[in-house]
């Protein structure tokens, strides 16, 4: 198959960009859309042109490090897939593709399609973890966990910190992330010690970042390459309310 | 105090603020609508609201001021918020969204009430304003008919059959705001029938019920009210207020615009 891509080229954070136009043939269906990059980028360096940088590991949707719009769309509207587990078989000959990277104002563009996504990091650094002594195993089922907070937890750890959730919400919030990650710890007992501290400081460094605030229009849900509830917003309003009564500070 | 900054200085201590206010204001807005219904029940039953209402005292101006600063609570929230969004996203994409699975775009694309909530919320407060200059203030050059809505008043009590209480007028230039009923039924049929005065208060009610439609919806979810099995009912629930507030809004100047009410 052959398509015209649109694709945003930027030298670096100080370069203004501008969208390169590439016709592309013999795409093969199979492809994934970043094995077409790749083929589209061997074109390129053959004839002597600069690569379209793009951010990858794993091609196998599980370590969120693709992150790129596809006709407007993170990820490129797959339901539940990351742009690496997208096919091309989705595109028809003769379509014209335009692929931008993940815009928000606390995600800069690094190079081309690659953001610097650190502010993630960041606000992970800030309270998403538990602090536990080390270096003894404990024994299996010594802390017993209900099935269903299980479930739960497991659902919102589910989150792959791609950003999509960012890149789609028109005030660029990053509310489903911080959402998945204090409610992943604070449904399991090993987060309790630091539920309080972890969410005021979470939110904090979240707003400090420069990340907008939740409208509620679901648009993060529905890129999200795993499925991770909105449901999960709710719950960190009530987990931050809960908090700041109970805590008072961080 | 660290629980009043975590509140004053987060988004989502912005958004509670902003969520609590909203349902303060829309507690106003449905009692507000049954009050005006009540001019279905013709001339003497809204006199006679009114006049009850008015002899509350401190108890009215309690509320007023606790309305007015849940305005000023939503509004401050509403700007600093709208504010912080646009900043968060400066660049807009280019390319016009249309996922693989086209069936899922109109999850992907925000509502026309949830990219225009500011707007709404904006023109609601100047259109307030107007409302209050038109009938509370009864200023008369706003009104667009000839007469002063400040002449208008009623006897309170009956006396025979040509003084029927909240329905016989009081002859010109007796009654004093403060002390007498106000004809609350002849100012609205008389502001009413002033087509463009109309047609702008429905149009402010709709744009008051697209903003409910979606901030109903949205406040459940501020308060960590809403869960996934509650959605569609918080969804629908929000629909249906916001078009059961635009008819009950809307019925009495349309009504009287109509000739339905004499
Ligand atoms: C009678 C008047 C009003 C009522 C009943 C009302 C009601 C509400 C409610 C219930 C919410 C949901 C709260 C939340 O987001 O959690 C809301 C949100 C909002 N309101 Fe109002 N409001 C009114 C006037 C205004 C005014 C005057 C403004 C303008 C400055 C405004 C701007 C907003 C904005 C920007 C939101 C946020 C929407 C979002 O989260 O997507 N509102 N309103
Ligand atoms: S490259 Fe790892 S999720 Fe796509």
């Amino acid at each position: 198959m052959n398509l015209k891509l649109k694709v945003w080229r930027q030298e670096n954070a100080d370069d203004p960009g501008h969208f390169g136009i590439y016709m592309v043939q013999d795409i093969a269906p199979d492809m994934s859309f970043l094995e077409m990059l790749d083929f589209v980028n061997e074109n390129i360096i053959a004839d002597d042109g600069d690569p379209i940088a793009f951010d990858s590991d794993c091609r196998e949707g599980i370590c969120g490090a693709c992150s790129m719009v596809i006709n407007g769309v993170p990820h490129g509207g797959q339901q539940g897939t990351t742009a690496c587990q997208l096919h091309m078989r989705h595109f028809c000959s003769g379509d014209t593709v335009t692929i931008e990277p993940w815009r928000a104002t606390a995600f800069p563009v690094h190079r081309d399609l690659i953001v610097n996504r650190t502010s993630f990091d960041r606000i992970q650094q800030a309270g998403g973890f538990i602090s536990v002594r080390t270096g003894s195993v404990p024994d299996a089922n010594a802390t017993p966990v209900p099935k269903e907070d299980a479930d739960l937890a497991m659902d919102a750890a589910q989150c792959i910190g791609c950003g999509a959730c960012v890149a789609a919400c028109k005030n660029a919030s990053a509310m489903l992330f911080v959402a998945a990650k204090v409610s992943h710890l604070s449904l399991v007992p090993q987060g309790q010690p630091e539920r309080e501290r972890r969410a005021i400081a979470m939110v904090k460094q979240m707003d400090k970042e420069g990340f907008g605030n939740c409208t509620v229009t679901g648009a993060c849900e529905a890129v999200c390459p795993k499925e991770i509830s909105i449901d999960f917003i709710g719950r960190l309003n009530r987990e931050y309310g809960r908090a700041i009564l109970k805590k008072g500070n961080a | 105090m660290p629980l009043v900054s975590n509140i004053l200085s987060s988004s989502l201590g912005q958004k509670y603020l902003m969520a609590l206010s909203g349902v303060g204001l829309f507690g106003f807005i449905v009692v507000h609508m049954l009050g005006n219904l009540t001019i279905l029940a013709g001339p003497a039953a809204i006199n006679e609201y009114a006049a009850k209402l008015h002899s509350m005292g401190p108890l009215l101006w309690i509320a007023r001021i606790g309305l007015l600063g849940m305005v000023g609570v939503h509004i401050w929230a509403a700007v600093r918020l709208t504010r912080d969004n646009r900043k968060a996203r400066s660049v807009q994409y280019q390319g016009a969204v249309d996922p693989v699975d086209r069936h899922r775009r109109s999850k992907i694309v925000s509502t026309y009430a949830s990219r225009t909530m500011i707007y709404s919320g904006l023109i609601i407060a100047a259109f307030a304003l107007f409302h209050i200059a038109h009938f509370t203030w009864k200023i008369p050059q706003i009104n667009g008919v000839e007469v002063d809505f400040e002449t208008f008043y009623v006897y309170e009590v009956s006396a025979g059959s040509d003084q029927v209480a909240y329905l016989t007028p009081l002859p010109d230039g007796v009654g004093k705001e403060g002390e007498n009923a106000v004809d609350v039924y002849k100012m609205l049929t008389t502001g009413f029938k002033v087509w463009w005065v109309s047609i702008f208060y429905v149009i402010a009610v709709g744009l008051l019920c697209i903003h409910l439609s979606h901030g109903l919806s949205a406040m459940f979810q501020s308060l960590g009210l809403k869960t996934k099995a509650y959605e569609k009912w918080i969804d629908h629930f929000a629909c249906a207020t916001g078009w059961l507030l635009f008819a009950g809004y809307a019925s009495v100047p349309v009504s009287i615009l109509l000739g339905f009410i004499p």
